[in-house]
């Protein structure tokens, strides 16, 4: 099965992945994933739809942050191993900054009526934020039979049944991919 | 520099790095049983509100941990916890991205590969009803979640907009005595 469309020999320099993820790392309120999709998806061209997602499964499956993965092998992909630290670094660089920054303000910025107001309008606005790029992800990758059904079963069952992450992972990936080898035999 | 405690973090969020399946957030239990429990490094307020100031600042969960190393040992220990649970987990991803790359042609590899995507999109889909749930208190914050949503997946836009309009609104709200 040949994908649709891929970049190939799409060539990306240190500095480009460097700034791409300084701004998933500076925009990623509440959830880098919809940024890191956004930026190396549809705004720079890096990845296609599919080879996203598949770098952001194979992130899913291993411990540590999947979006965090996902930034260490895009990066070794185009730049190797100074790639891969580049997207690392450039995430978690502005992030700590500014971190550090509100943490010396917390005691005035948690006692501000604006402030507060803000942080929770943004809260709601990021979380929907994720949630439309599962839609938009849904959308792209136009899901069938198996594919379909075991999107909805780890939905659900992390959305409305609240089991961890790991036992998702630990039970439904291996489901996924024996009906995935299943789907595609003969 | 106190040498003991800063190996200490390290021990810690080495062991929570290799394990963190889901990434911060899922082991985010874990975190406050090793630093409150476990350690007695804070109390229960104070880690609550470390997670606040994290979650205010952009960029991944993960510089919750930062946070927790700096209020225990400043600098060194910000560095410290950082790829004390960083370097782990990235150093197994860079490891297993390469193994995907060099067996790409390999049939079993694309079907693991193709096994994992509605994994990946079931759960970030999960992830924004999770953050909806925790967010949303009132309808006016299911409206922006909602809106933000629908702007995200239908417009293709820059999803600053969604964030910033959703941040706007809810200001104007408060100010304007329409929600609490």
């Amino acid at each position: 099965m040949k994908q649709i469309e891929t970049y190939e020999g799409r060539t990306v320099s240190v500095a480009e992945l460097f700034l791409g993820f300084v701004k998933v790392g500076l925009l990623g309120f509440g959830g880098v994933a919809p940024w890191a999709r956004y930026i190396v998806v549809e705004e720079r061209k890096w990845l296609t739809e599919r080879e996203f997602a598949e770098v952001l499964g194979v992130g899913q499956i291993l411990p540590g942050p999947n979006t965090m993965n996902a930034a260490v092998m895009i990066g070794d992909r185009f730049q190797g191993r100074l790639g891969a630290f580049v997207c690392i670094a450039g995430q978690m660089a502005m992030p700590l900054v500014i971190m550090v920054t509100l943490a010396s303000l917390y005691a005035e910025f948690s006692a501000n009526a604006h402030v507060n107001a803000a942080l929770i309008g943004a809260a709601a606005g990021a979380a929907g934020l994720v949630f439309g790029t599962g839609i938009k992800m849904v959308q792209k990758l136009r899901p069938k039979g198996m594919a379909l059904i075991f999107g909805v079963l780890a939905f659900a069952a992390a959305a409305i049944f609240g089991i961890s992450v790991v036992y998702v992972v630990g039970v439904l990936a291996p489901l996924s991919i024996a009906a995935a080898a299943w789907e595609r035999r003969s | 520099m106190n040498w003991p405690l800063l190996v200490d973090i390290a021990s810690v969020f080495v062991g929570l790095s290799v394990v963190s399946i889901g990434g911060a957030n899922a082991v985010l239990p874990d975190i406050r049983r090793q630093v409150v429990d476990a350690h007695g490094w804070m109390d229960n307020g104070t880690f609550a509100n470390l997670f606040a100031i994290s979650n205010a600042a952009p960029g991944p969960n993960v510089i919750m941990v930062s946070l927790i190393g700096w209020h225990l040992a400043g600098l060194s220990g910000l560095i410290v916890a950082t790829l004390a649970i960083l370097v782990p987990s990235s150093l197994i991803a860079f490891w297993v991205g390469r193994m995907v790359e060099r067996w790409s042609d390999n049939h079993w590899v694309s079907v693991a590969k193709q096994g994992l995507v509605p994994i990946a999109v079931g759960l970030i889909l999960a992830s924004g009803v999770t953050m909806m749930k925790a967010a949303d208190h009132n309808a006016l914050l299911v409206a922006i979640s909602l809106s933000a949503a629908a702007f995200m997946a239908f417009s293709g836009r820059n999803p600053l907009w969604g964030l910033a309009v959703g941040t706007i609104v809810n200001i104007l709200a408060v100010q304007l005595g329409l929600v609490a």
